[in-house]
């Protein structure tokens, strides 16, 4: 107890946070970071400099540190691994008692393991790979407003994956066109359109008129097809005050689902609307804008599966997983990985998919993945193998580029998604067979038969930056 | 096939009512429905049949036929029982349910027997 006496000046940090001998408890946060550390700076060093950084040190010893008890406040690296196929960068392993962190909050957690320490002098670059969020820390989180199962019973989709269309052009169109282009698609045969990410509430559309106009689409296709359709209205606001106003409204009116950019608009605004989501029986889409920035460097930075725990926690029935197909980054495998942490209940750790830890979810609800992103009709088989039924596929070109409009690129794209779903439940192996399942479809689908003809040569075959560490790189 | 078409569909016209999976394609043959059956037995699921007058498909809930069949997996079973509720109520769409109890929700849904929209 009082056998500590205090003793000014600057020690190293491995002396009080490297403790190789620790065995994490089951209630610990646990964080992987790639570090790759100033040269000289020692591997056990930097990983403890890592440690103190994110939770309760500081560059010199102070004398309120004996009026607590450190031990059991302390983050603590317990373990340095070797990257696979890297001589400068290595694990480092940090385990922080659960007690530094306030309940349900998702911005505290990351204000401490990626605020001050991101730009730490002693570490030449530093990624947060993973993170293990016990399950005590799990059920204190609201996390997603309904979930998988119900957003397919209040939404009556069974057995096969959704459809989107995000509407083009992104920024530019007056609310009444801008709805015009909502109905097409959605009496074509889609399940959802949605607000793309930078539509907020600009001079030339305002968020009222929008709102007002994409509901009487919504409501028309639903009469017109006899299906339950929805369109994302787009809440993110300048403020939390604006952001509520509109989900209200868009309630007032009828809307199923409402749509927020968790990154930008922030995680203390995205856990609050997903909680009056909750409460509101509003359906929450949630967009990634500013994900490449934090995800895409494999040195620095927060790995995108870190980014959808978070999500996970914060609150949101969709998010963004990238398409492995289309034209936006994203490795196959790694994809895998974090799209299972948005639906599983219980995730494995798994280095072949770059899962550090296992990860546990308790009871908390699945969040849908939305592949988006230069994806069209020959996409889609392999795009039904990778994904399964609990996903939504969003194709906005390849949708509103049909020749022959909207409603006719939803209806190709409704009968390839049926035509793929068929097949697999058939027992047919879609990646390979791909091309004849489609074309039996375009046999009874004249739509599906132009756009098969309009994209046929359109690939997007650049390598990935951001690949798993493997050692034969 | 370079010409543009007109899609074909409103409100005065039943025939443009969906009515969810497989409804963009042409009507399953009984060879093809009988590998929908197949494949809902093969991952565990519980079949159920239910059917409804078209002009109400909107609404959630169907009239169930019977109960669901808990634990069936005899496909010329589960096909038969389609076969009465189609037989019984021929204007009717009849839709063959996979109810998936770990998952608490459908794993699979859609109609087998199209009704006659009026």
């Amino acid at each position: 107890m009082a056998d500590k006496t205090y003793s000014a000046g600057v020690k190293e940090y491995r002396e009080t946070y490297w403790t190789p001998e620790y065995s994490p408890k089951e209630s610990d946060i646990l964080a992987c970071f790639k570090i790759i550390p100033q040269s000289g700076v020692p591997r056990e060093e930097a990983a403890a400099a890592v440690a103190a950084e994110s939770s309760t040190g500081t560059w010199t010893t102070v004398w309120t540190d004996l009026l607590t008890d450190m031990d059991h406040y302390k983050g603590r690296a317990y373990a340095i691994e070797d990257v696979p196929g890297s001589d400068e960068s290595f694990y480092a392993f940090i385990a922080y008692p659960i007690d530094l962190f306030e309940e349900g909050s998702v911005v505290n957690v990351f204000t401490s393991l990626v605020g001050n320490v991101f730009g730490f002098k002693a570490v030449r670059a530093l990624r947060l790979e993973d993170v293990r969020f016990p399950l005590a820390y799990v059920m204190t989180c609201n996390g997603p407003p309904h979930g998988i199962q119900v957003e397919r019973d209040k939404m009556n989709k069974y057995g096969r994956p959704m459809l989107g269309c995000t509407i083009k052009p992104k920024l530019g169109l007056s609310a009444k066109n801008y709805g015009r282009a909502t109905y097409e698609c959605l009496r074509g045969g889609l399940d959802f359109t949605k607000d793309d990410e930078n539509v907020n509430s600009q001079p030339f559309m305002r968020w009222r008129d929008r709102f007002l106009f994409v509901q009487e689409a919504t409501e028309k296709a639903e009469a017109e097809t006899g299906e339950r359709k929805g369109h994302y209205l787009n809440v993110t606001a300048p403020t939390p005050e604006e952001m509520y106003k509109r989900a209200e409204f868009a309630k007032e009116i009828g809307a199923p689902i409402i749509m927020h950019d968790y990154l930008t608009g922030g995680f203390c605004a995205n856990t609050g609307l997903a909680q009056w989501c909750r409460d509101n029986g509003m359906l929450l889409h949630i967009h990634r804008a500013m994900h490449a920035v934090l995800d895409r460097n494999p040195n620095h930075g927060i790995h995108f599966r870190v980014l959808t725990k978070a999500l996970r926690l914060s609150g949101g029935d969709h998010l963004h997983s990238g398409t492995v197909v289309g034209k936006l980054e994203g490795d196959r495998d790694a994809t895998l990985g974090w799209i299972d942490l948005m639906r599983d209940s219980y995730v494995k750790e798994d280095r072949s998919r770059g899962i550090m830890f296992d990860q546990d979810w308790g009871s908390m609800p699945g969040v849908m993945p939305v592949a988006s992103g230069g994806i069209h009709v020959w996409h889609m088989p392999a795009l039904v193998s990778i994904f399964g039924d609990d996903s939504v596929l969003q194709f906005g070109g390849g949708t509103l580029g049909h020749p022959w409009g909207n409603a006719a690129g939803a209806a190709a794209n409704r009968v390839a998604v049926e035509v793929c779903v068929e097949a697999r439940n058939e027992g047919r192996d879609l990646e390979k067979e791909g091309k004849e399942i489609l074309t039996k479809g375009a046999k009874s689908s004249p739509e599906l038969k132009m756009a098969m003809e309009t994209w046929k040569e359109i690939k997007f075959e650049f390598d990935t930056v951001d690949k798993l560490d493997v050692a034969h790189k | 096939m370079s010409e543009m078409q007109d899609y074909q569909s409103s409100l005065s016209d039943v025939s443009s009512r969906k009515f969810e999976t497989f409804s963009y394609l042409p009507a399953m043959n009984d060879d093809q429905v009988k590998q929908q059956v197949e494949y809902i037995v093969s991952k565990g699921w519980n079949p159920a049949i239910e059917h409804t007058e078209p002009e109400n498909s909107f609404s959630h809930y169907w009239y169930m036929w019977k109960l669901p069949m808990f634990g069936e997996t005899d496909v010329d079973r589960i096909l038969a029982e389609a076969d009465a509720c189609h037989k019984t109520h021929p204007n009717n769409h009849v839709r063959l349910v996979g109810y998936d109890n770990f998952a608490q929700s459908q794993g699979a849904s859609m109609v087998i027997y199209r009704g006659i929209p009026t």
